[in-house]
């Protein structure tokens, strides 16, 4: 990359904002100043609430109404973004600074086709004429790297996949050529090797134009990965700005270096994240039993769980409108292929999880590794193939009554999202109650709240929490409510469905930790399912990496991701952002 | 525990109430007419059934506020004691709807195929008929009786719940916390009962809202166009019927009046369905 030049493009200084909201005015910045200069790109990291969205909206002028800023100023260029008409800001918006959001699928008007909306940017901000609009628009599209620009002009968001939506996202924003690009968080959501290929894509062509880019995210290793300059972010207030680099060998602040410790890497383990401590969320610790009492269960002979040959299918819904088109062309319609009437979501995978054994299932999205828990778990039926737990054969119990079994309260599961998984009118304390009053024995139920206490205890969650309902529980705390509710029943094997893909990585690391401390005091197995492998190498003993519903490769979690056999395996491993000291000389 | 939850939903309501003007008339008015239904025949002036010949189709005036019709018989209190009767069948016809039509939505958007198909013929065949005319046929079919207007007037506002809980069931139908339910071994209709329902409840009570007002208004229609609650009883329907014939003549009040008091009834319903959202929602309680 080129000498970043000293001229700041952008500069705040003191930035204040504040929210009006219910419970009154919340601050949401306080005093937030950087600078970026010309052809620099400044990585903004933080966790949520950190206050990174609220000084990008700021930057664009595009804060909420019940936002007002109270204190500071930007300049783009000389011009004051606070002061300025929205005349002027609306002209500086996508001619000069230009914004990338979270989620492309929802950023993009899904009733026009793509071409037309990279088109409309260029209509407002340039003098392109009429007849040249597709042509220039086909253009922008080859710049972003998208395969038949000519035949993507006229697809329809719903047609693209999310990388693909990515791309026309930041065509419409690089349309104009703006001076500043503020990516949101573009990679969340995607997958690894998608995030590399849009972040590369975003570098390059950055690098190409000289544009300076600032670039929001929670990943400090992607930050690390792509940014010259990196500002931290807590609550509202920058507590570090430093070059790269330096940020990463002398940390000064101490939230620095708790995220950079609690960034899992591929040399970390979950020793490094003890530090980061429990306490930190201001819970009480349940007092962890010295691990010398609990020894790793031994790996008996008989698998704990055993699949073979399994195989799902889903039908695939005929088109109506194909059948409108057959209908009209009757004839013409006859000579086209038939279109395969099921498609395999899981194509016979077998694979064996011993006793006490924790195994990770890593693949992209749409590998198959959702449909395979919901599997193993009993939600769904398989089309064939053998699933016996414990020597039990669960694969002939329809799913439809398994609900109601004595078998159900074996496996469990915690499910991605914990806030989706929480019903919003239950409190934490019925979520965890709910498994026991259905399944529980007597015993369980004749003192109902002492066992959900103790059940909260195990997994660290306060016991004046358990009366709030999920919309007053933070992240971290309803991750906990979830974990509580799946070892209620005391199963067997738990299967975690990427549990902290939805978490700060600060965290995520205090969850990883409970988990694996959990899995020792209880003896469970875990079946891990994760996109992110420096995650399951820390917490799992074997890998699986499944693409298009078959297994790639199988093996010993560290021997397979340092030295991976199949090139798909080692393009998932290479995607991993994270921070090379040798990768990036200090400017 | 019990006490501090009172304690919240009264904050809850407060805080609705006061952030929106609408809802707190809205509020208000229904207040109102909930108490004249209660006490509104120990209240009233006169017996709205006595008639009093020498002194028939008087204007306003301070011993008749609203006047009197053609039999003498005060307009002021038919329409004060009238409140009970209507808003009886109305919250009885919506109370119908609500129940069956939430037990054959859920279901047909929880358990899909066959189900869904019979649950969303039988709705679409209801909705095929003109609603009004489908309810004349009814009471006509079945007999001239309080009951049947009730039963009527549920059967055309049917469809409404029906379809709203079959939306907003299948959207929550794989939600994370269903099936978490379904692991914490909880059957099909203990999921639908406590997991599902109690979510779909926002959107319900808006139509609730919304129906209490129409229903009102059908059950007037009915007794209007001589169907339903037959006269002398005191109702609003059948009072702007008779005020209508004497509209032209000159005494306007024994239908202006009934009309007006239908038509407050109907506005207060209608302005009720926003406050009562956000009442039942808990993401707003924060």
């Amino acid at each position: 990359m080129t000498e970043p030049s000293p001229i700041p493009i952008l500069s705040i200084d003191g930035l204040s904002v504040e929210f009006r909201t219910r419970k009154g005015i919340v601050k949401a910045l306080h005093d937030v100043g950087f600078e970026i200069r010309k052809r620099e790109m400044v990585g903004i990291v933080g966790e949520s609430g950190s206050g990174k969205s609220v000084t990008a909206f700021n930057v664009m002028g595009i804060l909420d109404p019940a936002g007002r800023a109270t204190g500071g100023d930007i300049s783009f260029g000389g011009m004051d973004m606070l002061t300025a008409p929205e005349r002027d800001l609306r002209e500086v918006r996508g001619r000069e600074v230009s914004m990338i959001f979270q989620n492309p699928k929802v950023a993009l008007n899904p009733i026009r086709p793509v071409g037309y909306q990279i088109g409309d940017v260029l209509r407002q901000h340039t003098n392109t004429p009429r007849d040249r609009l597709k042509a220039k628009s086909i253009e922008i599209l080859e710049q972003v790297r998208i395969n038949d620009a000519e035949q993507r002009y006229w697809s329809y968001p719903f047609e693209l996949s999310g990388g693909m939506c990515q791309r026309i996202m930041i065509a419409i924003a690089l349309a104009c050529e703006p001076a500043l690009l503020i990516a949101d968080e573009p990679t969340t959501g995607l997958d690894v090797t998608t995030q590399k290929t849009i972040m590369d894509l975003i570098h390059d062509l950055a690098t190409d134009r000289g544009m300076a880019c600032m670039l929001i995210t929670h990943d400090l290793g992607l930050a690390a990965q792509y940014c010259d300059r990196i500002v931290v972010m807590e609550k509202g207030r920058v507590v570090e700005a430093a070059a790269t680099r330096a940020l990463f060998s002398q940390p000064t602040h101490p939230y620095t270096k708790k995220l950079i410790r609690a960034t899992p890497r591929p040399d970390s383990t979950l020793e490094d994240f003890a530090v980061i401590g429990e306490a930190e969320e201001g819970e009480e610790v349940a007092p962890e039993p010295p691990s010398a009492d609990l020894p790793r269960v031994g790996m008996t002979e008989r698998p704990l769980l055993h699949v073979a040959d399994l195989v799902k299918e889903f039908p695939i819904r005929q088109k109506e409108a194909l059948n409108w088109r057959r209908m009209l062309r009757l004839k013409s319609a006859i000579g086209e292929e038939e279109a395969p009437t099921a498609f395999r979501a899981v194509d016979g995978i077998s694979f064996d999880v011993m006793l006490g054994e924790s195994i990770g299932l890593v693949g992209e999205s749409g590998c198959g590794k959702s449909t395979t828990s919901r599997l193993v778990t009993r939600l769904l039926d398989a089309t064939s193939g053998v699933i016996e737990f414990d020597g039990q054969a669960l694969h002939d119990i329809p799913a439809w009554g398994f609900a109601r079994r004595p078998e159900r309260s074996l496996i469990q599961m915690v499910f991605q999202d914990p806030t989706e998984s929480l019903n919003p009118r239950y409190s934490a304390f019925d979520a965890i109650a709910d498994p026991l009053r259905q399944l529980g024995g007597e015993h369980v139920q004749s003192n109902l709240g002492e066992q959900v206490e103790r059940l909260a205890r195990m997994v660290g969650l306060p016991a004046d929490l358990l009366t709030r309902y999920p919309h007053q529980l933070s992240g971290g705390q309803k991750a906990r409510v979830g974990i509580a509710r799946a070892i209620a029943l005391e199963p067997r094997l738990l299967v975690l469905d990427e549990p902290t893909s939805a978490l700060d990585v600060s965290v995520q690391a205090v969850i990883l930790r409970l988990l694996d401390r959990l899995r020792r005091q209880l003896g469970l197995s875990y079946i891990f399912v994760s996109h992110d492998l420096n995650v399951v190498r820390l917490l799992c003993d074997r890998v699986i990496v499944m693409n298009r519903g078959r297994i790639v490769e199988q093996g010993d979690a560290t021997e397979l991701l340092n030295n991976p056999k199949q090139p798909y395996t080692r393009s998932l491993v290479e995607a991993i952002p994270h921070f090379r000291p040798d990768m990036r000389e200090a400017s | 525990m019990t006490a501090r939850a009172l304690k919240s939903h009264l904050e809850h309501f407060r805080y609705v109430v006061s952030e929106n003007p609408v809802t707190f008339f809205a509020f208000g008015l229904f207040l109102l007419i909930v108490c004249l239904a209660i006490v509104g025949p120990y209240i009233v002036p006169y017996d709205p059934l006595a008639s009093d010949t020498a002194n028939k189709l008087q204007p306003p005036s301070l011993a008749h506020w609203f006047g009197t019709d053609q039999l003498g018989r005060d307009v002021f209190s038919r329409v004060i004691v009238a409140t009970r009767l209507d808003l009886g069948i109305s919250v009885a016809a919506v109370a119908l709807s609500f129940v069956v039509g939430a037990v054959m939505g859920c279901s047909a958007g929880y358990f899909g195929g066959w189900t869904d198909r019979i649950v969303g013929r039988c709705v679409d065949t209801i909705m095929a008929f003109p609603l009004f005319v489908l309810a004349m046929g009814i009471v006509a079919a079945m007999g001239n009786t309080v009951e049947n207007i009730v039963y009527a007037t549920a059967i055309i506002n049917l469809p409404f719940y029906a379809r709203v809980a079959r939306a907003e069931t299948s959207i929550r139908r794989n939600a994370g916390f269903v099936e978490a339910a379904r692991l914490s071994g909880n059957g099909h209709v203990r999921l639908l009962a406590t997991q599902i329902f109690p979510n779909i409840l926002p959107p319900m009570m808006v139509q609730v809202s919304l129906n209490m007002g129409w229903a009102i208004l059908n059950a007037a229609g009915l007794s209007f166009i001589g169907l339903g609650v037959r006269p002398p009883t005191a109702e609003w329907g059948i009072m702007v019927a008779e005020g209508a014939n004497y509209i032209v003549s000159g005494e306007w009040w024994i239908a202006l009046f009934s009309g007006a008091m239908l038509m407050l009834a109907v506005f207060c319903f209608n302005l009720l369905g926003d406050g009562l959202r956000d009442l039942v929602d808990p993401q707003r309680r924060t």
